[in-house]
């Protein structure tokens, strides 16, 4: 019933898919942090940047980051990010883009948590003489982190989804490969089934893992 | 909230801040730079190739029915998807456990799926069973995939819509004899939709942005494919993916912006029950939360 499966390396398709999800989300981590410790600092400067960065980025489709990193930025740019193998350089455009799309929706959900820091702790800190970027990095990004693994989850799943756009610039990942599969074979809804179950596999325990997690971690009050 | 991070500066603050600023200035400015000079060193700030967007050719062969096409579908997802949102989202409130089963399990597995697998999948199946011709297909295809999705997130939106109403709503209607139908539909649904209206506006959104993906996988001729065709007609690649770009943000930060108003004056107004879906609702629900809900009720995420 499944030897249509045979020639096609199905499991490396989900593991390219896996690797793009891992290597981007630590990026929009770091990223999306600064970001918005960039949208609460006291600077005006960085503040404006750090808003119109979130607001331009989320408007714009993914698809048309993607596809400008390969199109633009490797072939007019020449931008080969350190590698002559296409495959490598693909790969390598698609987390670039996805850490600039995702880092937008990581900075708003980390800026939500930091809100939900109580006033007191914030003026406590401030109380007994620490600076702005002690009281953000000490006192008040510690428990912001805590409170939003649930939103965080979130959007770890919407990146999970979101790494098939790499199909656009031909990095083998699953939707790629599902692509060509279907095109080529004749069992369209088993193709369809596999694939789908796939991302259920990928999603459904992050999503239970985090969940258990967040609620592990909440910070009591 | 910002406010509260730091005190009000005091002129040593006051200093530094403006070190800060100065500097984060000259390190945009020198980005700025060197920015431009790559577009000058590969020869994009050329007049010829801008000068097709002060023309009316580029609009009115390319841009304008890229667009077009991009709001056809999107507009034709969203009316598709919100009544078959609205049956999944009151099934899964259903009394028979069965029905709630069979709903829930619908609901969590569309929302776990990509669009684009949805889209292709979709695509190929026009193709193999049914008479649909090729040139209408990317746009079924499309819709299809747009529609499986947005309405298992709609589902989601009816459902909170329906949940955040106050629980003397029902009681009063059962008090005054009305089957669970008729409640439904007179009381809970209308007051429903008010609360869901921005959420709704904003998942448009999310369709929105999703469109450019049929453009590029299965050949749907919207604003992201129509740019492939006007640049590979005028040599101007870079220019035609900014302008593109540029249209995406100012259509999309229409509707968001049209959303968070339509949320402040539902929540202001004094006939409604004062339950109001938020656009971070929206941003929430785009994730399949397959592990049931975090309830950490902050926002952020999304497609």
């Amino acid at each position: 019933m499944f030897d249509f499966l045979e020639g096609y390396d199905v499991l490396g398709a989900f593991w390219m898919t896996v690797k793009l999800t891992a290597v981007s989300a630590v990026g929009s981590l770091i990223w999306g942090t600064l970001l918005a410790a960039m949208r609460v600092s006291p600077v005006p400067l960085m503040r404006g940047f750090g808003t119109v960065y979130v607001n331009v980025v989320r408007n714009i489709p993914l698809t048309v980051i993607i596809l400008f990193s390969s199109l633009g930025l490797a072939d007019i740019f020449g931008m080969t990010m350190g590698s002559d193998d296409f495959d490598v350089q693909g790969f390598r455009l698609a987390v670039l883009s996805l850490v600039g799309y995702t880092a937008a929706f990581v900075c708003e959900a980390i800026r939500s948590g930091i809100n939900t820091v109580p006033v007191g702790q914030a003026e406590a800190a401030r109380a007994i003489g620490l600076s702005f970027s002690q009281t953000l990095t000490l006192v008040v990004l510690p428990q912001a982190f805590r409170s939003v693994i649930g939103p965080l989850a979130n959007v770890l799943i919407a990146l999970t989804k979101n790494t098939t756009v790499a199909a656009a610039i031909g990095v083998a990942e699953a939707a790629y490969l599902m692509k060509t599969m279907i095109e080529n074979e004749a069992q369209t809804l088993l193709i369809g089934v596999v694939f789908a179950f796939g991302f259920v596999v990928l999603t459904l325990p992050t999503g239970l893992i985090l969940g258990w997690l967040s609620k592990r971690l909440a910070v009591k009050r | 909230m910002s406010s509260v991070l730091y005190d009000t500066p005091g002129p040593r603050a006051k200093r530094r801040n403006v070190l800060f600023s100065a500097l984060f200035t000259v390190l945009l400015a020198l980005l700025l730079w060197w920015v431009w000079q790559k577009m000058d060193d590969k020869n994009q700030l050329d007049s010829a190739l801008w000068k097709p967007f002060a023309q009316s050719e580029a609009w009115t062969t390319y841009l304008l029915p890229g667009l077009a096409n991009t709001l056809k579908a999107a507009a034709l997802a969203m009316v598709i998807a919100l009544p078959l949102g609205a049956v999944f989202g009151i099934a899964r409130l259903s009394d028979h456990r069965w029905v709630r089963g069979v709903s829930g399990t619908v609901v969590e597995f569309f929302r776990a799926i990509p669009v684009l697998l949805l889209m292709l999948f979709a695509n190929e199946f026009y193709s193999r069973y049914t008479d649909v011709s090729s040139d209408d297909r990317p746009l079924y295809a499309v819709v299809t995939g747009l529609v499986l999705y947005n309405a298992a997130v709609l589902a989601e939106v009816v459902r909170a819509g329906i949940l955040s109403l106050p629980r003397g709503q029902t009681e009063a209607a059962y008090a005054i004899g009305l089957r669970k139908g008729q409640t439904m539909s007179s009381i809970l649904l209308p007051q429903a939709v008010t609360a869901m209206l921005p959420a709704i506006v904003s998942q448009l959104v999310v369709i929105v942005k999703d469109t450019a993906l049929g453009g590029v996988m299965i050949g749907f001729t919207e604003l992201l494919n129509s740019r492939g065709t006007l640049a590979a007609n005028y040599a101007n690649v870079i220019p035609s993916f900014i302008v593109v770009a540029i249209m995406f943000i100012v259509l999309n930060f229409i509707l968001t912006s049209f959303a968070s108003w339509l949320e402040k004056r539902l929540r202001r107004s004094k006939r409604s029950t004062g339950a109001v879906l938020g656009v971070e609702k929206v941003d929430d629900l785009n994730a399949a939360e397959v592990g049931g809900s975090y309830g950490a009720g902050a926002g952020g995420g999304g497609i």
